[in-house]
């Protein structure tokens, strides 16, 4: 048994699993919208997908509180510090059984890589998302915004690229848990909190 | 249960209170049966109570009293059947134009104008300023018995008659004397006499306009519900001066104007569902009135057409008709549900009922093809009228249409359609004699136009605006219908329709992202798991 280190707390984990299975759920109704497959039918899957948006709303209100009275948010400054070394790792160093050039703390839980990843999902993604999707959740109320001549297509289009991005970021996400000292430490950590490094 | 009772008794209290009230009868003292529906009791006017030889003799004990109304019938489209549409400057109306229906008035009046507001318009000398030929019954009528057949140019009949003339069928005379005292406003009955009928039959023009409307469930139509709302035509085609609002040739296709209110000057359309219910009236989803700013309101709330179980005409070819059976007599075939589909006089028809409508962006102007228009494309298709509209000229929604397709004759030489000579007990009525051109030589001669003996055939499509038979919210078209692959709105351009349309560059860069992280995991996963059987040393620990 290795050394183990509190990195994830209560709030966090809670965050990261009711924002997870939002986003899931987001995604899966969201393409549905999109005219993907069929699954709940258009009129329910948009009932749906505007619930989901209304309570990440909600769950971000409360994780931006969080992270601002916490300073939590200090984990999301990027750092180029051994952003070489951790892209040099991944790419060849993890085939050679190497050991992992970042050893996360309570106070620097995130490696280079995972800080510059999380924050553009943050600044470029999210926005993306957050924009057209409020546009689209008010698009009865364009008119009165002063949007009338606004056509729906360039939202509709923006609010999809931003899915895509989001599902792409989504698969190597799942991936990339496994890639921790075992193959479920990482999951772990995020279920319990404790970390083995 | 003492409770129980004493709420009873208390219902019973407010139950004789109310009849109290509501009946003036007792507290007057006089117990004199009175109406309430209307202030005069035609049925007590002595001018009334007469026997009557003609219907014109009707007509003039009305105008007695009545002094302006035949003036007024005079100015309106019901009289005159000319119409020249401000727009286009386009002469329409049923005495020139052409349908792809009966075709043609000329020559045809008898016939024809058993649903024109008057009598004996017979032939092209009618005289439109006679007073006592204006019809006040046909819409006024209360009693259900008045009719007007066809072939005796609009005028009832008044006494066992033979019809037509040699069939051995006799058509009862009605009392007309009776029908002129119990006079009333129109009804659903009344202008369902002729709308419900036209293009020959129940239902075979419109699709939202047939019999079933008399007297309609609420599912077939929430305002007219004979069991609820109850609505006249009327209710909605407000009517001053004997001139009804609503036309066909000049609709109403974007009604900017709101609501009508009294007080306010209102000289839009008092028939559009805009004018009673506004612009934004979805209260709970104001999603669905931002869709108002892209669909007319029947879009959604007109799930389907001729819903009311009378079919209506969908295709009509002429080029078919003139067959004759072995012995040499017209004949008439049905389908399975006894409903006629090929008649030697008229041609085939294919029918439809609970039709899903067509849709397009439409902005209220309709043009004709006229009898003088030349027909360029005889091998495509004619439009006798197109809907003017599109996505972006800020006038146009997208509307429910009935697109009746048919084949009619047209002259290849002359290149115009043609107005053939049909009913009629002559020699050359076509659906007496099944012979076209001495039929369209008549009805050209009729019409005033050059004929040059020839006839072809050419497909024609006319446009018909659904308005008519709005379903109660609950059976409004769903999301699903439109926001979906090969949806109702399959062909309608100048919207994103999310569930629709999407960006083949933006999906295929999209999914190609996607599949790249998954495969890129799935290697860098695979290679993983190759290095890790093979170990070249370093931390094991952490391995």
């Amino acid at each position: 048994m290795g050394e183990r280190v509190y990195l994830f707390k209560g709030f966090e984990r809670f965050w990261h699993w009711t924002q997870a299975a939002l986003i899931l759920f987001l995604m899966l109704s969201g393409f549905e919208i999109h005219g993907s497959y069929t699954l709940f039918g258009f009129e329910k899957a948009v009932a749906c997908h505007n619930f989901a948006a209304w309570s990440l709303v909600g769950l971000w209100i409360f994780a931006l509180f969080w992270h601002l009275t916490t300073g939590e948010w200090r984990h999301y400054i990027p750092t180029t510090e051994k952003v070489l070394l951790v892209a040099k790792y991944y790419s060849s160093g993890i085939f050679r059984n190497e050991p992992h050039p970042f050893k996360p703390s309570a106070l620097n839980k995130h490696n280079p890589l995972q800080r510059l990843t999380y924050l553009a999902v943050l600044l470029l993604v999210s926005p993306l998302l957050w924009i057209t999707g409020w546009l689209y959740l008010f698009h009865g109320d364009w008119n009165a915004w002063g949007l009338a001549d606004l056509p729906l297509a360039p939202v509709a289009i923006g609010h999809t690229i931003g899915a895509f991005l989001m599902l792409a970021f989504f698969v190597s996400h799942l991936y990339l848990v496994t890639t921790g000292p075992t193959m479920t430490s990482q999951i772990k950590a995020m279920i319990t909190g404790w970390e083995e490094i | 249960m003492k409770f129980h009772r004493l709420v009873l008794a208390g219902r019973f209290c407010l139950l004789a209170l109310t009849s109290l009230l509501m009946t003036s009868s007792p507290a007057i003292g006089d117990a004199k049966p009175l109406k309430l529906s209307t202030t005069a009791d035609h049925s007590k006017y002595k001018e009334l109570q007469r026997e009557f030889s003609s219907a014109p003799e009707v007509t003039k004990a009305c105008l007695a009293c009545h002094t302006e109304a035949a003036g007024q019938i005079h100015r309106t489209k019901h009289w005159r059947w000319e119409y020249l549409n401000p727009v286009s400057g386009q002469k329409l109306g049923k005495k020139t134009i052409l349908n792809n229906f009966c075709i043609s008035v000329a020559s045809n009046y008898s016939a024809c104008t058993s649903c024109h507001i008057g009598y004996g318009w017979k032939d092209a000398s009618f005289d439109f300023t006679s007073e006592e030929n204006v019809d006040c019954l046909v819409c006024h009528d209360t009693t259900g018995i008045y009719k007007k057949p066809p072939g005796l140019a609009g005028n009832p009949v008044l006494k066992d008659t033979e019809l037509p003339p040699g069939s051995g069928k006799i058509v009862k005379g009605i009392d007309i004397a009776k029908v002129a005292q119990k006079v009333g406003k129109s009804s659903r009955d009344t202008c369902g006499s002729c709308h419900f009928f036209g293009g020959g039959g129940d239902g075979v023009k419109h699709g939202d306009l047939d019999s079933s409307l008399a007297a309609p469930v609420r599912e077939l139509d929430v305002h007219m519900d004979a069991t609820g709302l109850d609505f006249t035509c009327a209710s909605c085609h407000k009517t001053s001066s004997h001139d009804v609002a609503g036309s066909r040739y000049t609709p109403t296709a974007m009604d900017k104007e709101g609501v009508h209110i009294r007080g306010k000057e209102d000289k839009s359309n008092p028939a559009t569902c805009v004018s009673c219910h506004d612009n934004a009236p979805h209260k709970k989803e104001a999603r669905l009135n931002q869709h108002a700013s892209k669909l007319a309101c029947q879009t959604c709330h007109i799930p389907e057409f001729a819903r009311g179980g009378v079919a209506t005409k969908m295709q009509w070819d002429w080029s078919t008709a003139g067959e004759r059976d072995a012995e040499g007599k017209q004949i008439v075939r049905k389908d399975e549900k006894g409903r006629i589909i090929y008649e030697s006089r008229k041609g085939s028809f294919v029918l439809g009922e609970n039709v899903k409508p067509e849709y397009l962006w439409f902005n209220g102007d309709v043009r004709y093809t006229l009898e003088s228009d030349k027909i360029e494309n005889a091998d495509g298709i004619v439009r006798i009228n197109s809907l003017g509209g599109r996505p972006d000229d800020g006038k146009s929604l997208i509307w429910p249409v009935k697109v009746f397709r048919g084949a009619q004759p047209y002259d290849p030489v002359n290149k115009i359609l043609l107005k053939p000579h049909t009913a009629g007990n002559d020699d050359t009525g076509y659906w007496k004699n099944l012979v076209w051109d001495k039929a369209i030589a008549t009805g050209m001669r009729d019409a005033g136009l050059p004929f040059s003996g020839q006839v072809g055939f050419v497909k024609t499509e006319m446009f018909w605006p659904i308005t008519h038979m709005v379903a109660p919210k609950e059976k409004a078209l769903g999301c699903g219908e439109c926001h979906r692959d090969n949806g109702r709105l399959a062909g309608v351009t100048g919207v994103y329709l999310p569930g629709r349309d999407a960006s083949k560059l933006v999906d295929t860069l999209g999914w190609g992202l996607v599949l790249l992280a998954a495969v890129g995991s799935l290697g860098h996963g695979l290679m993983r798991l190759l290095s890790r059987r093979k170990p070249q040393g370093g931390d094991m620990k952490n391995g």
